[in-house]
């Protein structure tokens, strides 16, 4: 008879090895997304930050406007709108130190140009005429991204290389709700938290995978709740609540920036206009549940605040829409200009050097240009 | 089984050394002369790595240039992305060709495009070291040739190395590449030695060029990695058929090296490709396709491909009936069509039969 089967001699205790890792309970989200705007706290926001949000942000719904016009005219190959979450994008944009790195996804254009990039270098990848039109390295963005979530690694590995070599640089790394769903958003929380990179993961829910909505995308109480699983705490924010995002952003870069790890934010915010140009959003919603969205616009809510603090003056709307306008006008402009491609590029950054067999390509390309030059002479 | 390593003249004061013994020198190397090397992967730390290449230099370089990462694949190269975009360069352990799988997408949507996507801004010198091939009696998914998917995806290099000395060359040279290099380790082939000092190591020729192993007139043996053994053994069994086989180690399946190639072909005037790799869809009808394209008046007969069969990876009990053997290599040799001598090229093909030959 071994000491298993004499009853009542066996008391089972936890096995040795194990031990509760992390306290769960400071990693949870708040059960309401955190909002500023419309409440007492937003008393404290500076008014300078106030002002420069409220004229991004109408810079960027601007933008917005303009790219999908571009669409239309034929000059963006395709366009996928941010409005409605431009106080994610501006936010996110602002957030940043200089030194700091961007992981936009494609969604994400007007984040990148909040920081710094070209307006027509930050279209390039829509436009068409190459993948990435600005040098990441200078603005310190990464290419806009398309296959979804993979470039959340790519942010925690550049976070933990500056780590790693004593500089102070934090990466924000931006994902749909849609996105969270991929292994390769998780695989990042993971080695995030294990490595304790300085990085921030921006998760904005806008509602829809193109035209899958949250409920058929994730069984989990919010999506700021995945980052209890891995250790990293969740924050849950008003995404068109401007200050809030700014706030929330702000602290969870100082937070990753002081060594205190990775911060998951969900900003919860909708997604007004159709996944992009190509898409009809009348086949998988309805237009009440986009009016009682378009009732809680970003811009609206921080012109709310501006106006009781009588700050939005009718030189403060004036210059705001001047100065969009200017920007819109010169993006006009300059996309209305044929872009310079020249198909010899297709060769040039294959590999560092070319090998024989794209330098025959190259030259079977070059004959078949010279062929169509000296045709169009005969002409 | 052919495990035994190409034979190399002996050097005075030389000891044998064995391809691990010649990957882990040339990993410890690289780090050393350059601090930007990291060493990233699966039990790469304190295991050494299951196969023991990186053995002993978490002690050397601390954890944080050799690190052992999650278990996740995608994530171990999906942040060496992220590494390598901030000037490091990392070497990236994927401890078996099928669990490689995982890391597909940052492979093929990052890893090879990430130098084109930004216009030359943002190069990948990242090295992706991945053990494959099988003869080892591994179990599912421990025995795949999966260099056919790494060669269609244009931005990577594929390298793989036959010898000691190339092993420890053709690493040093991925690891130093400002371009992304899927290094393949021939894993039967990591317990061979030759005669090799880690204190003087030989120059190898660069990625790109493929090497004669073995100069025969009769038929070329276009082969690689772990067939490279195989391939100079059969030529050696030949000779009492008659044939006097040349062996070409390509090395480097991206870029490729038709010059080498193509030159032995036309020498020999006929070829026989030899990979582990299945032959559908695999690295021999490309290198077939070259051969032909570019040599066909110099063909004495058609290029034929000795291949694993087209069937997912054996179980380790009958895998021996997968691999392409010594016997399969030669009863390819024989179908070279050995009676035709129509590019009557003088001096070459099925009339130079070596003497004594009982064909």
């Amino acid at each position: 008879m071994t000491v298993l089967e004499q009853p009542g001699s066996y008391r089972p205790t936890p096995p040795p090895a194990w031990q509760p890792r992390t306290d769960p309970a400071p990693l949870l989200p708040d059960a309401e997304p955190y909002r500023l705007l419309g409440t007492d706290a937003v008393a404290d926001a500076d008014p300078g930050l106030l002002l420069r949000l409220y004229a991004e942000l109408v810079r960027g719904r601007r933008y917005n406007a303009q790219a999908t016009a571009l669409t239309r005219q034929g000059r963006l190959a395709v366009y996928p709108s941010s409005t409605g979450q431009e106080a994610c994008e501006i936010a996110a944009g602002l957030a940043l130190a200089d030194q700091d790195w961007l992981f936009p996804s494609y969604r994400d254009t007007l984040a990148v140009i909040a920081r710094g990039v070209d307006p027509v270098e930050a279209l390039t990848l829509l436009r068409g005429d190459w993948h990435t039109g600005y040098d990441p390295g200078e603005h310190r963005v990464a290419p806009l991204c398309t296959p979804l979530a993979t470039q959340l690694p790519h942010a925690v590995g550049l976070a933990h290389a500056a780590r790693l070599k004593g500089d102070d640089v934090v990466a924000l790394a931006m994902v749909g709700d849609g996105g969270t769903s991929e292994g390769d958003f998780h695989e990042a929380l993971n080695f995030a938290a294990v490595w304790r990179a300085p990085v921030v993961f921006l998760v904005q829910n806008n509602g829809f995978a193109i035209s899958v909505p949250l409920a058929k995308q994730t069984a989990a109480p919010s999506l700021a709740h995945k980052g209890v699983g891995y250790g990293i705490p969740g924050r849950l924010v008003d995404g068109n609540d401007a200050v809030a995002m700014h706030e929330v952003l702000t602290e969870a870069v100082e937070r990753a920036r002081t060594g205190g790890g990775p911060t998951l934010i969900e900003a919860v915010t909708y997604r007004v206009e159709a996944h992009t140009n190509a898409d009809d959003a009348t086949r998988y919603r309805t237009d009440a549940e986009v009016e009682a969205w378009r009732a809680h616009d970003p811009i609206e809510l921080l012109e709310h605040e501006l106006r009781s603090r009588g700050l939005l003056t009718d030189d403060v709307i004036t210059e705001a829409r001047d100065a969009a306008e200017q920007m819109a006008a010169r993006l006009r402009e300059r996309m209305n200009a044929d872009a310079a491609l020249d198909p010899m590029d297709l060769f040039a950054h294959v590999y560092a050097e070319k090998t024989s067999q794209l330098q025959e390509q190259a030259a079977q390309l070059r004959a078949e240009l010279d062929a169509e030059l000296d045709a169009e002479e005969e002409r | 089984m052919t495990t035994a390593a190409i034979p190399t003249t002996r050097k005075a004061g030389r000891k044998p050394a064995s391809m691990a013994q010649a990957l882990t020198s040339a990993l410890r190397d690289a780090m050393t002369e350059d601090p930007t090397v990291h060493v990233m992967g699966e039990d790469v730390g304190s295991l050494g790595g299951v196969f023991r290449i990186t053995d002993g230099l978490v002690k050397e370089f601390g954890e944080e240039r050799c690190t052992d990462t999650p278990l996740a694949e995608a994530g171990i190269l999906g942040t060496a992305i992220g590494m390598a975009m901030y000037g490091l360069r990392p070497v990236v352990e994927m401890q078996f060709d099928a669990f490689a799988y995982p890391a597909f997408e940052q492979l093929i949507s990052h890893v090879s495009r990430m130098r084109n996507r930004t216009r030359g801004a943002m190069p990948m010198p990242l090295t992706i070291r991945i053990p494959y091939g099988g003869g080892i009696g591994g179990v599912e998914h421990h025995s795949d040739s999966s260099e056919a998917y790494y060669m269609a995806t244009p931005g990577l290099h594929v390298v793989t190395p036959a010898t000691v000395a190339d092993a420890y060359g053709l690493l040093r040279a991925s690891i130093a590449s400002d371009d992304p290099v899927v290094f393949l380790e021939p894993k039967r082939l990591y317990w061979s030695k030759a005669d090799w000092s880690p204190e003087q190591p030989e120059q190898v020729a660069p990625i790109g060029r493929a090497v004669v192993r073995r100069a025969g007139r009769s038929a070329s043996l276009i082969t690689y990695g772990p067939s490279v053994p195989v391939c100079l053994e059969a030529a050696e069994a030949a000779r009492s058929e008659g044939w006097d086989l040349e062996v070409v180690d390509l090395r480097s399946l991206v870029p490729f090296d038709d010059e080498t190639v193509c030159a032995s072909v036309r020498r020999t005037g006929r070829a026989v490709v030899v990979h582990e790799s299945t032959g559908f869809g695999g690295p021999g009808g490309e290198i077939a396709a070259r051969i032909t394209e570019r040599c066909f008046h110099y063909l004495e007969a058609p290029v034929l491909r000795v291949a694993g069969f087209d069937l997912p990876y054996p179980p380790p009990m009958l895998e021996r009936h997968h691999l392409p053997g010594v016997d399969r290599v030669l009863d390819a040799v024989a179908r070279l069509q050995w009676e035709a001598d129509w590019t009557s090229e003088p001096g070459r093909g099925g009339a130079e039969r070596i003497a004594g030959g009982a064909h």
